[in-house]
């Protein structure tokens, strides 16, 4: 609690959004600090191929096609050489290139917009102090009318707007950093957000929670039966920090989020990013109908037979280590993809800095069935003093063929 | 054709508990290294998944993780009248095979020698006399207080747990009096004990010993090492000797040190490459690298400015006959040193079998065990016995596995319906207290390369000649009849002993403690590797593991191996680096 305290007061001094990086040495440190805050390079590296950082090329694949990212190094044809920082800001407030063409909204300029100029103009020095490297681009695989770049012009029109972060007086200023982080270069939005048809984040479903390439990404929302509401700012904190917690490890996309991006972020501004996910409350939840009792019976010997002796038979886990099942957020969804993918192709802690290790969750779909591992997840999702509703085994068969298809 | 590779800073041969330790400390300092692996990747997710570790038949009886005989085996004799025949189905011991080597299948029993077995030789001289005619016991040239920081770092590495018995000096209620002194309690708590050990303690304690539990590489709770690798509470579920532990609960080279190489630049590991041979410079004062061969049989050429036999005893001393480094060893003149002072272990033990108790003992782990140290090493007076060293006396719970594990009383069949019915009726109702004890060097016991049989690659296989001496037969009988007695004392409703007598035989399992063949020592004429790990010929030459220790102590080696190689790779660092060279003049 001490620790906290003083943590807290020594943020007290200059922390408004635009001044936020004052203390960096220079522009392309201050730059360097937000291009890893906005976490760039886990888009703009072709990681799955070893690709060269900020170089572009990774395969984003999106409900309407698939579009490879661009090379954000300082190379004078495929990259940003020939750009200017107006360009530049233009394409992170607006989402316009160099060449007056509009961006697809899987650069998250909706989020980035909230930066100011100068802030822009850090990243922009910072990325032009990249080695160039010459890359040929790849065409994006997008149907018609999406792969015509005015389409997009429509999609703005609808849900972008050049917004600018306005600070709430009523707030402290650690709030107010917090939310400028979340909702500006951390961009949580982005997954944790629901979607409309046209892949636009919906109001309503603020940081609710939201699925992305068949993953879930939890309810975030830390305050009172938010789908964090049981984890305190520390647990938050360690999360993002060191990519473990008493709760749960991040893993794959929300893994590499922590790997590239927040472990390396400063200690206050995570802890502003706890701060304002800690104040947003939620509406509680209609319990669901109690399944049947087979069902759960069925499930608590499959729980006990395969998952107790990392997750203990009681499903109180290991904290830190082994996921407490019993008031896990990803298990007590609405929408279980993520729980059922867990458990089909299992799951790992992403290793960073602090903790190497990478505890692995083994997959289960060859030994267990559609079935049984719908009455294993309806088991958990309803013992305790929770009701989170049954799974059914076409769910879970449904999640298997897009495994087997797409991975 | 040989190809031609590029130059590194530093070449492992073999990688498991002592490659990773050397890698982690050479590219902590800052050099390039490579580590080549005759077996292949392994590790926790992918290879031992909680949900299939625990096969029986694939890991301990079709050898899932062991070396493969076809590909290296060794050849066994009893003594120099005999002609040796090659092992072609491992018994007495395993040699692990792949990342994490023997050190992925080990149960995590993990002790520190006693002060006195570093100076066996010149300490019980000092108090017994000389030592009798044929016996080839040595010093080691390192102390325990010189590697006491780096038994300490093992422990920290891999968070043993269990209960210091002397605290810098201080002896401790609960621990082992006799242990030399520590500077830093164990990381974490004991194991949690089950009816079994309860039974030992009492036993024991009543006989005025003083139990303590093993120090234990399966964690009694979850704990986060100084690399930052996570080991989880064990479960107990008593797979852990001949397999690899899907829990991350076992301590294991994957588990501890492997994810934190693999992050780093300087480090590379090539799998499925088996070293052939060591290459020496014209002037034959260096090595220059390593002739190795891939799956695919092509050979390659890897050059290092320091060369490190990270493999398992016997085949380091292989490797060393094999590159003709150092002069064999000659049983008939004692000259010469490569294969010198082969040793093993003499094992023995009581079980006791219940009448109404269940011990259960499919609850276990591998270093799930109480242990009195009374009769190890020098800790009891050992004038007039005609002897020196010991063993411990433990009473384990680890290994009641279904296809491996019948205890059944004397007296029933083998086979047949009787033999199905008594192990029905004494599986969950059994126990056993083992003497694990030491084994002196003798002349006659020995390595060197085989005449006859060869490998795929058409090289001598390695032929090992050895029978227990006249010191471990008294040695046994000796300490045996105390483990009965404990054993009587458990309250069982009756105890059979399993002595140890006759030749040694190579075929049922006993320990995978083979030692000696590449020993360190004070003088080259009498030892392989100067005090510190170093070849007395080739000074960028260094070798780790047990083939180190000039005779085998009474406990498990690990610990011992691992601080070891901790020592000797600090003075790589610290000594030989600034200045390449022989580290103790000859």
């Amino acid at each position: 609690m001490k620790r906290l305290a003083l943590i807290t007061a020594l943020c007290g001094a200059s922390l408004v959004p635009a001044d936020a990086q004052e203390l960096a040495s220079s522009e392309v440190e201050r730059g360097r600090y937000l291009t890893q805050a906005g976490d760039c390079k886990a888009c703009h590296t072709d990681i799955e191929n070893d690709g060269i950082p900020f170089a572009g090329g990774r395969a984003l694949s999106t409900p309407f096609g698939t579009i490879y990212s661009s090379n954000l190094t300082p190379d004078n044809e495929t990259g940003l050489g020939r750009w200017s920082r107006e360009d530049f800001y233009n394409a992170l407030n607006e989402g316009i290139d160099d060449e007056s063409r509009h961006l697809y909204p899987a650069m998250p300029y909706p989020y980035f917009t909230l930066m100011t100029r100068d802030q822009t103009d850090a990243i922009f020095a910072y990325l032009q102090s990249l080695e160039p490297v010459h890359v040929e681009e790849e065409e994006n695989d997008l149907p018609f009318p999406l792969n015509i770049r005015m389409s997009v012009s429509g999609w703005k029109l609808l849900f972008f707007e050049d917004e600018d972060f306005v600070i709430d007086p009523d707030r402290s200023e650690v709030w107010n950093r917090g939310r400028f982080l979340v909702d500006g270069p951390l961009h949580c939005g982005g997954c944790h957000t629901g979607k409309n048809l046209l892949g636009a984040s919906k109001d309503d479903e603020y940081l609710r929670g939201g699925t992305l390439e068949n993953w879930f990404a939890p309810n975030i929302r830390g305050g009172e039966n938010g789908g964090i509401a049981h984890w305190s700012e520390d647990d938050i904190f360690e999360f993002l920090k060191y990519g473990r917690a008493k709760h749960t490890a991040p893993m794959q996309r929300m893994g590499e989020v922590v790997s590239i991006s927040t472990q390396f972020l400063e200690e206050k501004d995570l802890r502003a990013v706890a701060t304002y996910l800690k104040s947003l409350d939620e509406e509680l939840r209609e319990p669901e109908e109690a399944p049947e009792t087979a069902r759960m019976e069925a499930g608590e010997g499959l729980y006990f037979d395969n998952c107790a002796a990392c997750h203990v038979a009681d499903a109180s886990g290991v904290p830190y280590f082994f996921a407490p099942l019993s008031t896990s957020n990803k298990l007590h969804a609405k929408d279980p993809s993520t729980a059922i993918r867990v458990i089909l192709g299992g799951a790992r802690a992403q290793p960073t800095e602090t903790i190497p290790s990478m505890l692995t969750m083994p997959p289960f779909a060859w030994k267990l069935t559609d079935g049984q591992i719908a009455n294993l997840l309806t088991y958990l999702r309803n013992s305790g003093d929770r009701r989170s509703g049954a799974v059914s085994a076409e769910a879970v068969a449904e999640m298997r063929e897009y495994l087997a298809e797409e991975h | 054709m040989t190809k031609q590779l590029p130059k590194v800073d530093v070449i492992l041969v073999g990688f498991g508990w002592t490659g990773a330790i050397y890698a982690e400390k050479l590219t902590a300092a800052g050099m390039e290294v490579l580590a080549l692996e005759r077996g292949p990747w392994r590790d926790t997710p992918k290879d031992f998944a909680t949900t299939f570790a625990q096969d029986e038949l694939r890991y301990y009886w079709r050898h899932g993780m062991f070396q493969e005989a076809s590909q290296s085996t060794v050849t066994f004799r009893n003594n120099g009248a005999q002609t040796a025949l090659p092992m072609r189905h491992w018994g007495s011991f395993l040699p692990g095979n792949g990342v994490g080597g023997s050190g992925v299948h080990w149960n995590g029993q993990t002790y520190r020698f006693l002060p006195s077995d570093f100076v066996a030789k010149s300490h019980n001289e000092e108090r017994y006399g000389p030592l009798p005619e044929g016996m080839t016991v040595q010093d080691y040239g390192v102390t325990y207080e010189e590697l006491e920081p780096h038994f300490d770092y093992f422990e920290k590495i891999c968070g043993i747990c269990g209960t210091a018995g002397n605290l810098r000096g201080d002896i401790r209620k609960g621990g082992n009096p006799f242990e030399g002194p520590r500077s830093d309690d164990y990381p974490n708590p004991p194991m949690q004990m089950t009816f079994s050990q309860d039974r030992f303690e009492a036993s024991a304690r009543d006989m005025g010993l003083n139990p303590f539990p093993v120090p234990s590489a399966n964690m009694s709770r979850a704990y986060v090492n100084p690399l930052g690798m996570q080991l989880a509470p064990c479960t107990y579920c008593g797979f852990c000797e001949k397999h690899g532990c899907g829990n991350y609960s076992k301590s294991s080279p994957q588990t501890t040190i492997i994810p934190v190489l693999m992050k780093r630049e300087n480090f590379t590991l090539r799998t499925d490459s088996e070293v052939l041979s060591v290459e020496k410079s014209p002037d034959g004062t260096r090595a220059t690298g390593v002739t190795y061969i891939d799956t695919s049989g092509e050979e390659f050429f890897q050059p290092a400015e320091v060369v490190v036999l990270c493999a398992y005893p016997l085949e380091n001393t292989r490797l060393m006959l094999l590159s003709d480094i150092g002069t064999p060893y000659d049983p008939q003149t004692g000259e010469g040193v490569v294969g010198k002072n082969y040793c093993y272990q003499v094992m023995s033990g009581a079980t006791v079998f219940y009448d109404e108790e269940y011990t259960n003992g499919f609850v276990g782990a591998g270093a799930l065990g109480m242990a009195v140290d009374e009769y190890n090493g020098d800790n009891f007076d050992h004038s007039g016995l005609g002897f020196i060293g010991g063993g411990y006396i433990a009473c384990y719970t680890t290994n009641a596995r279904p296809i491996e594990s019948h205890p059944v009383p004397e007296g029933v069949p083998g086979w047949g319906s009787e033999w199905k019915q008594s192990v029905r009726a004494n599986f969950l109702k059994t126990t056993t207290v083992g003497v694990h004890g030491a084994s002196m060097a003798h002349r006659s016991n020995y390595l060197d390369l085989d005449p006859t049989y060869t490998d795929r690659h058409g090289r001598p296989l390695l032929r090992m000649t050895y029978d227990f001496t006249l010191n471990d037969r008294r040695l046994t009988a000796h300490i045996t009849p105390v483990a009965e007695e404990i054993a009587r004392g458990m309250g069982g409703r009756e105890v059979n002993v399993a002595e140890r007598k006759g030749s040694y035989d190579s075929m049922p399992y006993q320990t995978t403690h083979n030692t000696g063949g590449t020993i360190m020592g004070t003088d080259p004429q009498t030892s392989v590797c100067n005090r510190y790990c170093q070849s007395w010929d080739l000074h960028n030459l260094f070798v780790a593991g047990a083939g180190l220790f000039p005779q085998n102590a009474g406990y498990n080696p690990t610990g011992t191996v691992a601080a070891l190689a901790y020592w000797s790779v600090a003075a790589i660092i610290d000594q030989y680096m600034a200045d390449p060279g022989p580290l103790v003049q000859a």
